[in-house]
């Protein structure tokens, strides 16, 4: 199939996009609460609150404030929050419940352009909360050097690597019962044990080799890392290889799995 | 009203003209004036000429569709010309869903051949279906967004200009009759509103065949005849419009020609009053007995008609004359209890091709 359409030129999978993004507008206010105030509430109460009392009795964790060591790990969880929250529900919605992808392909648009504009739609969210979450880290003084910045596609790298799998996973279900299983056994013992909150090498032995595997553990370092200003290139390497050959995976997997389900 | 949708469709009739004209016309048919994108459609659509000089909008040759071993569409062939409404009648379950589906080329045809608009929905789905208008059986309407933002999003997918898509879609609320409601919310809108809103968001891409799957299952009588009207007047401003049905009343006012379809095959096609004229008599005397006691003793009324079909609850008598039989019945002194002669429709014309009824 050609790419152009005998209406207009511009790329199907912007076209679906567009959807998404048009669609944000009724949703954007409640949404702008969860971007912008809950990083502030989580930096105010696990850095200013529990940090105080962390660094009256360990002074430092890494060598640096426990504030200054957990901004960064919570924005690689945000961003795995978001990149969930994005590929579960509303991937479900647009397959059963408003029928959205079915409408989608009853014009130019093919099966490709729907999941590409999709995941476009999901990056783009991932985008704004990390760009709100650094925003907010420098404003508390936590960002050290220009590597911040790169923490922002470091932040969308984290929440792809799970928005793709899960989008592959969600395009297979009849139900949402899934959905919440995700969330109990994934990311809420990803969200705590995942270096967050405190380093890996503080679990015990034959659990660390075990969270170096999730995706979380490699977002949150290289997010660290990168904020801090201490990141090495070959470590930095070694975390977004990682995130991008789960994000390709879950691509490929979502290919397979979007196809299978609406192309019958 | 009228007016508003003559101009908005006439504002499409020369796109129609260039690119779906471009089917039977002349290699070298003349270049109509328009717009750089419009020039290059005309190149498009002067290679689709080359390639398959098609007549008809849609051709299929023995076209099947398989869903594992079951085996929904079973070898079924049919022309649909430019400008008719085409129908396929057929109880739930005949296979019309999946043939809608193949010619709206969401799926793919697992035998025989496929041609819409002269090109192969295998090759070409992206450029069919930027040509077509489909009213899928189940509404797929986004119940979040309001009523004129569900026509702006979907023109959007078609690369229509934002301007252009709110032009057309103030044209088309006022069509489907809901301009009042433009800027609600869909989800409380009634059955048949979502309907005809579903049907305007089909002709924001001013498609050259509009696709209609079931389109008034589930309505209520008003809200049928209401929808009935604005396909009728679709009709008369030259769309061409494919439906699906179960409902022989809507196949025999809206279908200038149909199929009927059973158990995924053709069981006879033609106009609804060809079909009635080959399988049926022109009238239908229907009678209905007290008991089945009754109604087996009066069997030999048969012997007058052309065909007798006895059904639980009531006995048919096929004849050009029924007041005839009707008459004799009560010389006999067989006292239905009651007794009617009626015109025969494509209800006979199924139940005669098949022994069945079409909506169970």
């Amino acid at each position: 199939m050609t790419r152009a359409a005998r209406d207009g030129a511009r790329p199907l999978w912007l076209r679906s996009l567009g959807y998404w993004a048009f669609r944000y507008k009724r949703t954007w206010r409640s949404s702008m609460t969860e971007t912008f105030v809950e990083p502030v509430l989580y930096l105010a109460a696990m850095g200013i609150g529990l940090g105080t009392l962390v660094d009256h009795h360990v002074h430092q964790v890494q060598g640096v404030s426990y504030l200054a060591f957990v901004g960064p790990g919570l924005l690689a969880s945000a961003a795995m929050q978001v990149g969930v929250s994005e590929s579960t529900y509303p991937v479900m919605g647009a397959l059963k419940w408003l029928k959205t992808y079915e409408a989608m392909l009853a014009t130019p648009l093919r099966v490709v352009d729907v999941l590409r504009g999709h995941l476009a739609w999901i990056v783009l969210r991932l985008a704004t909360v990390s760009c709100a979450f650094l925003g907010t880290l420098a404003a508390f003084g936590l960002t050290r050097s220009w590597e911040a910045a790169v923490a922002l596609p470091a932040g969308v790298l984290t929440g792809v690597a799970f928005a793709a799998p899960i989008a592959a996973f969600s395009a297979t279900q009849e139900k949402d019962a899934a959905f919440s299983v995700i969330y109990r056994f994934g990311v809420v013992p990803l969200f705590l044990f995942s270096g967050v909150f405190f380093p890996i090498t503080r679990l015990p032995g034959w659990l660390q080799p075990l969270a170096q595997v999730t995706p979380l553990y490699h977002g949150v370092a290289l997010c660290r890392s990168l904020v801090l200003g201490d990141a090495s290139l070959a470590d930095s390497i070694g975390h977004a290889a990682y995130l991008v050959a789960l994000a390709a995976a879950g691509y490929a997997a979502a290919s397979a799995t979007y196809r299978r389900r609406l192309v019958v | 009203m009228a007016p508003t949708l003559r101009s908005f469709l006439g504002t499409r009739a020369p796109a129609a003209e260039v690119t779906g004209g471009a089917a039977p016309g002349a290699p070298d048919a003349p270049h109509v004036a328009a717009a750089d994108d419009r020039a290059a459609d005309d190149r498009a659509a002067a290679e689709e000429r080359a390639v398959a000089p098609a007549p008809a909008l849609v051709v299929a040759r023995g076209l099947v569709k398989r869903f594992g071993r079951f085996t929904a569409v079973d070898g079924v062939s049919f022309e649909i010309a430019r400008g008719e409404c085409f129908g396929f009648l057929g109880p739930n379950g005949a296979g019309k869903t999946s043939t809608m589906r193949m010619i709206a080329c969401m799926s793919p045809v697992s035998g025989g051949t496929l041609r819409v608009l002269g090109m192969d929905p295998a090759i070409d789905g992206t450029k069919i279906r930027a040509r077509l208008g489909l009213v899928p059986q189940e509404d797929s309407l986004d119940l979040e967004l309001t009523v004129l933002d569900n026509l702006v999003v979907y023109a959007r997918y078609f690369d229509v200009p934002r301007a252009d898509a709110r032009r057309r879609a103030a044209d088309l609320l006022e069509f489907a009759q809901l301009s009042e409601r433009a800027h609600d919310r869909v989800e409380p809108l009634s059955g048949g509103m979502k309907r005809r809103l579903t049907i305007a968001r089909a002709l924001m891409s001013q498609p050259d065949l509009m696709i209609l799957d079931e389109p008034t299952t589930g309505l209520d009588p008003q809200a049928r005849h209401l929808l009935w009207d604005r396909l009728y007047r679709l009709k008369q401003d030259g769309v061409t419009l494919v439906v699906t049905t179960h409902y022989m009343e809507e196949a025999e006012q809206l279908c200038d020609r149909l199929v009927i379809m059973d158990h995924g095959r053709i069981a006879a096609h033609g106009t609804p009053r060809e079909l009635v004229e080959r399988y049926v008599t022109r009238e239908v005397v229907e009678l209905r007995f007290a008991t089945a006691h009754d109604q087996a003793a009066a069997l030999p009324l048969g012997e007058l008609a052309r065909r007798v079909e006895v059904l639980p609850d009531r006995m048919l008598l096929y004849a050009d004359d029924g007041e005839q039989i009707l008459a004799e019945a009560e010389r006999r002194g067989w006292s239905p209890v009651s007794g009617l002669v009626r015109r025969a429709t494509l209800e006979d014309v199924f139940l005669r091709l098949t022994g069945r009824s079409l909506v169970d």
